[in-house]
């Protein structure tokens, strides 16, 4: 079986304490990483891999959860739209259990709504002609990894003249999120570990913005374990000749196999097409100019917010939780009062708690004992 | 929500093609994918391929943690 899919290749003891002892080595100072990536805070909780840094290692998780960062006023939208009498609303599993400001897309399904959840965004397709007297509505959340999905769908939609499937378009992109979070002040975040699956799209060129004017290094790293630690090995290289002054930060590909430094430029045409980029309000950040997308004129009729005239009431931020300064990697998720008390994933307060890819859900399911 | 699952294409109809992931096989969308073949082993993402993907690229990964590896091995040794 080819090594591609097999992942025992990438999950090996040897090299793997191998890697682990040169990252003891490097990591003479305190250090602090920050994988962006919700799937890459799973699988470094999963394979335990924060137990085996050097005290001194920090890895922080970034707001790389797409729907940790959905804002309250997006979910009240998706509730509200799911309630009106003649929507079918379809979305992708992680968004049911998500609190809105006073239910939940899993309460409206119980309460006799008609939510579906997707496996992928083409199914609406079918649905939306199968069902030619409702409207279907799509949850549109995520980031570059997703999002091509989406456009090609909509694409399809438009080619199809489907007139009966819309959007709701919460998406947010990556490279934006990590210029805000390298040029605050306070920060003390000395690299990233760049999302794996994002650059498959984008391409590794997107970080080198960052990387030039914030001096920041950036590794592009894989999902397996030897993967993240290799990564985390070059960019403790990368940190220690930045702070010696012998070379200013770039940006460096660790998940060869799937990402090059031009990306999938298919998928880059598609959403040039469907989407343009837009302002976005990221949940407990703020708003962070060019970070979503909206559709482009041509698409714009597939726009759910102006198809459907949703009205939402006024939100306010869930009192006590600290997501948002745990997203900028400024606390970690035991620095929260709430946390594995009052904020437990079966009762979550704050959305890092409700995705299994938030940093708060992460921490409680892997890291209690360790940390 | 940014999980992607490497499979091999084993069939291609249109913009659908199938897919095993070693031993299941399910139907994936090509559209982002255009010059994927048959054989070609991609990621997929919410029903669509995302991007192909490079065995050897793969398979120099591999060695270079093996050589890192023997590297420590010999270290330990007197
Ligand atoms: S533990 Fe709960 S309340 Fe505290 S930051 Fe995490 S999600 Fe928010």
């Amino acid at each position: 079986m080819s090594t591609l899919i097999e992942s025992a290749a990438f999950r090996s003891e040897p090299e793997a304490r191998a890697l682990v002892a040169r990252i003891h080595a490097l990591a003479t100072e305190p250090v602090s990483l920050m994988e962006v990536c919700g799937t890459h805070t799973v699988a470094i909780s999963r394979f335990g891999l924060r137990s085996l840094m050097p005290d001194g290692l920090k890895l922080l998780s970034g707001p790389g959860c797409p729907v940790c960062v959905t804002p309250l006023a997006e979910i009240d939208r998706s509730i509200a739209a799911a309630r009106m009498p003649d929507v079918i609303l379809t979305t992708f599993g992680d968004m049911m259990r998500v609190p809105g400001s006073e239910s939940s897309l899993e309460r409206e399904k119980a309460d006799g709504a008609d939510v579906r959840i997707l496996y992928g965004p083409l199914e609406a397709l079918e649905i939306a002609a199968a069902n030619p007297d409702r409207e279907i509505v799509f949850v549109g959340v995520g980031f570059e990894t997703t999002s091509p999905t989406i456009a090609a769908t909509v694409a399809e939609a438009k080619q199809r003249g489907t007139p009966n499937l819309s959007v709701l378009p919460f998406f947010k992109t990556v490279p934006a999120a990590l210029d805000l979070l390298a040029s605050i002040p306070t920060r003390a975040l000395d690299g990233f570990i760049c999302p794996g699956h994002v650059s498959t799209i984008i391409g590794s060129k997107a970080y080198e913005p960052v990387a030039r004017e914030r001096n920041m290094p950036c590794v592009v790293v894989g999902f397996e374990p030897l993967d993240i630690l290799a990564g985390i090995v070059m960019l403790l290289e990368q940190v220690e000749a930045v702070r010696r002054g012998t070379a200013r930060a770039s940006v460096e590909v660790q998940y060869r196999r799937a990402v090059t430094r031009e990306g999938n430029e298919a998928a880059q045409r598609l959403l040039a097409d469907v989407f343009e980029p837009c302002d976005a309000e990221w949940r407990e950040i703020g708003t962070i100019a060019g970070s979503g997308y909206e559709f482009s004129e041509r698409y714009r009729s597939f726009d759910a917010r102006e198809r459907l005239a949703i009205e939402i009431p006024e939100t306010a931020a869930v009192s006590g939780c600290i997501c948002g300064e745990i997203m900028l990697g400024l606390k970690l998720p035991t620095d929260c009062s709430l946390f594995a008390g009052r904020c437990t994933p079966r009762d979550p307060v704050g959305p890092c708690m409700v995705s299994t890819e938030g940093a708060c859900a992460a921490f409680y399911k892997y890291d209690r004992q360790v940390s | 929500m940014c999980l992607a699952v490497p499979g091999r294409i084993i069939e291609i109809d249109g913009t659908t093609a199938r897919i095993d992931f070693g031993g299941v096989t399910r139907e994936a969308n090509l559209t982002l994918v255009p010059d994927a073949a048959v054989d070609d082993y991609v990621l997929i993402h919410a029903g669509f391929a995302i991007q192909r993907l490079d065995e050897q690229e793969a398979q120099e990964t591999l060695k270079l943690f093996r050589e890192l590896a023997q590297a420590l091995e010999d270290e330990k040794r007197p």
